[in-house]
């Protein structure tokens, strides 16, 4: 019998099997962030412990950075965090890139632009959208702060083997149609707990099809389905990507771990504990309406009516969420009111990202009453943006062109939705508040925000002109 | 990290499924450096109006579930963010025990790091739990013997692994086991070139 790639990165990094215990697992790799790491730095001193490997580790400022006047921070406790990490950093001997790096930028985008991000390794972070590095085929999630303190004093874990899912996306999809509707589609499909305690695999011809940047905006939402992680086995797009990245090695070097790399990849004949299948051309453009990602519905339907919960607990939680949305069942997606757009986070922030919204916008206006934000993944992102001149046609559109952070996906820092307000965003989580204290959240991809953004409401982006999304793959 | 192993308490009801983290402390409250104090924090926007006023249709700002060390819910509870700020906030408003149908993966975990103890039990006991609790009655849980008990006859026996339930059990930082590994983790580091 063969092995999946999840059994073949558990295998290779297995430090310890002992009965009765988890097995310690070895951590490749560990990037950090300001938010859940100081008190992880705190633990290491009061109990006068080290980083074990602070070449293994790496961090970046993204939650809580302003992205306008960036350098003006006038959240004194957000500023605090932001200095404790730098201190801890310069104490323990770990790479930053703070606000004057060039390499800043959300961590879930810096880590792959850098080529930090590699297949078959371990990858943990305080964050739950680590599952976003599983694009390479490495095994990377999400952690707490205990474990990330756990992660700076052993470089290990305690894990228990996870459950393997493969997901399978047959034929292609259609135009207009791009890797969060996927995404949004398998959520609102299966549900949020469905990936829960498994490990997804996500392979088929639309996946095999995709770009690493469209591979990591699927993987990157595994955790709102509940899984973990979620990876796809690499292949040759994912070698010419890492092909020339600034910490990838060149030459001989480079074909020896492409050759490794190639090696992760699923076996055909690997097993898995469930298999889930659908197929491309059934996903339309998404748009969520409720306040989980899986009340999400196709731009050409409607709200679903209260009748056709399945039980009392869901009738419960979807007249509660419609509550909070301020909208009414039944109710045609294409009427919701929009008064913000977001295009950015570490689901929608890459360049093919922003080319898309902007190839739409082009030559149009942002509504009046309607406020835009494009946010860069990261500053790397932000530059060559501006060298194909994206940043001009944003702003001509009426948009706000910003620095790279978190931003408004979770509104630590001061891009905030006013309360009652609706906003396209191409974020992943559309949790009440989380763009603000009564914030509606309605999450779509980019090129539906951006048209989203022109009209004020919804649109079917498939109807159109120019629907065309061209996916120019950096 | 307090040792858990049998509490007896009262128990507050939370009968709602897909309790976010971001709910159970929003995010204007991760920016704090310190891992205490949180409790006050615990549910904001949903135990406090806009004024700071404590909102009455809130469950657990009602009467019969003030003061509770037990908390039950429904599935998926503390699913979204990583945030460990979670488990700190629950602990420190007075929650050590946890029980609901199913947790998120992340929270779970999070859980056994602070010497809170998340309980699974099916659909069909967390409702009858529920209800029993529901009259003001206290609950025993008893993690060595694995068992959620009442005086009123509700009996119910719970899985956990045997690893995370010898860390509760004996409040162990699990650094300093795993620090204990420290040459087979050199062993391995040498032996893969890393």
């Amino acid at each position: 019998m063969g092995k999946s790639i999840i059994q073949k990165i558990w295998d290779s990094h297995q430090v310890v099997q002992e009965e009765n215990k988890p097995d310690l697992l070895y951590i490749d790799l560990h990037y950090i962030h300001e938010v859940t790491s100081p008190q992880a730095f705190e633990g290491l001193r009061i109990k006068e412990r080290s980083v074990r490997r602070p070449d293994r580790t790496f961090a970046t400022m993204d939650h809580n950075v302003p992205t306008y006047n960036r350098y003006f921070i006038q959240d004194e406790i957000a500023r605090n965090q932001l200095d404790a990490l730098a201190k801890n950093c310069r104490d323990f001997g770990i790479r930053l890139a703070d606000l004057n790096s060039e390499e800043q930028g959300i961590v879930h985008v810096i880590g792959p632009e850098l080529g930090l991000t590699n297949p078959g390794m371990t990858i943990v972070c305080g964050d739950s959208h680590t599952s976003t590095h599983g694009a390479f085929g490495a095994l990377a999630f999400g952690i707490g702060t205990s474990e990330v303190e756990h992660v700076l004093a052993t470089q290990t874990l305690w894990q228990t083997k996870p459950k393997t899912l493969k997901l399978q996306i047959n034929g292609t999809l259609q135009e207009g149609v791009t890797a969060k509707d996927v995404i949004l589609y398998i959520i609102s499909k299966f549900g949020v707990t469905f990936g829960t305690g498994y490990v997804i695999e996500y392979c088929g011809a639309v996946i095999s099809s995709m770009s690493m940047e469209e591979r990591m905006t699927i993987c990157n939402m595994s955790i709102e389905g509940g899984a973990r992680a979620g990876l796809v086995s690499p292949d040759e797009t994912t070698i010419s990507y890492l092909k020339g990245r600034k910490y990838v090695s060149a030459g001989i070097e480079f074909e020896k771990a492409a050759n490794k790399w190639r090696s992760f990849a699923s076996d055909d004949d690997a097993e898995y504990d469930k298999i889930l299948e659908i197929e491309g051309a059934d996903i339309s453009p998404m748009v969520s309406w409720g306040t989980n990602p899986g009340m999400s519905s196709p731009v050409d339907e409607q709200i679903p009516v209260l009748e056709s919960a399945v039980s009392p607990t869901d009738k419960k939680s979807l007249a509660s969420a419609l509550q909070y949305m301020g909208l009414s069942e039944g109710m045609d997606i294409e009427a919701i009111p929009v008064q913000h757009v977001f295009i950015g986070s570490c689901t929608n922030s890459r360049m093919e990202d922003l080319r898309a919204a902007a190839h739409w916008v082009k030559g149009r206006r942002v509504k009046e009453g309607v406020r835009a934000l494009v946010v860069p993944g990261s500053q790397n992102v932000k530059k060559l943006a501006e060298a194909e001149g994206l940043d001009d046609i944003f702003r001509d559109a009426g948009f706000e062109w910003r620095d790279s952070g978190c931003s408004m996906c979770l509104s630590m820092n001061p891009d905030v939705v006013p309360p009652g307000e609706h906003c396209a965003s191409t974020s992943n989580r559309n949790f009440e508040g989380r763009q603000g204290a009564g914030a509606r959240t309605h999450l779509v991809s980019p090129v539906m925000a951006a048209a989203a953004a022109v009209y004020g409401r919804f649109v079917d982006i498939r109807k159109e002109e120019y629907s065309r999304v061209e996916t120019v793959h950096s | 990290m307090k040792p858990i192993t049998i509490v007896t308490g009262k128990a507050a009801i939370l009968d709602r499924v897909n309790v976010d983290t971001d709910q159970i402390i929003p995010k204007q409250f991760l920016k704090r450096i310190e891992r205490t104090g949180f409790g006050q924090f615990l549910f904001y926007n949903w135990r406090y109006d806009e004024h700071g006023t404590e909102r009455e249709d809130f469950e657990l700002n009602q009467p019969q579930n003030k003061n509770a060390s037990i908390l039950i819910a429904g599935e998926n509870f503390g699913c979204g963010s990583s945030r460990e700020h979670a488990p700190w906030s629950l602990l420190d408003y007075g929650f050590s025990i946890i029980i609901a149908p199913s947790f998120a993966d992340i929270f779970y975990q999070n859980c056994f790091k602070n010497g809170i103890l998340p309980i699974k039990l099916n659909h069909e006991e967390v409702e009858t739990l529920m209800a029993v609790c529901a009259g003001d009655q206290a609950i025993t849980v008893d993690l060595p013997n694995q068992h959620v008990k009442s005086g009123t006859g509700f009996n119910a026996h719970f899985d956990i692994h045997p690893y995370w339930k010898e860390l509760l059990v004996n409040g162990w930082d699990e650094i300093s086991i795993t620090l204990r590994y420290g040459p087979q983790i050199d062993a391995f580091e040498k032996a893969s070139g890393i």
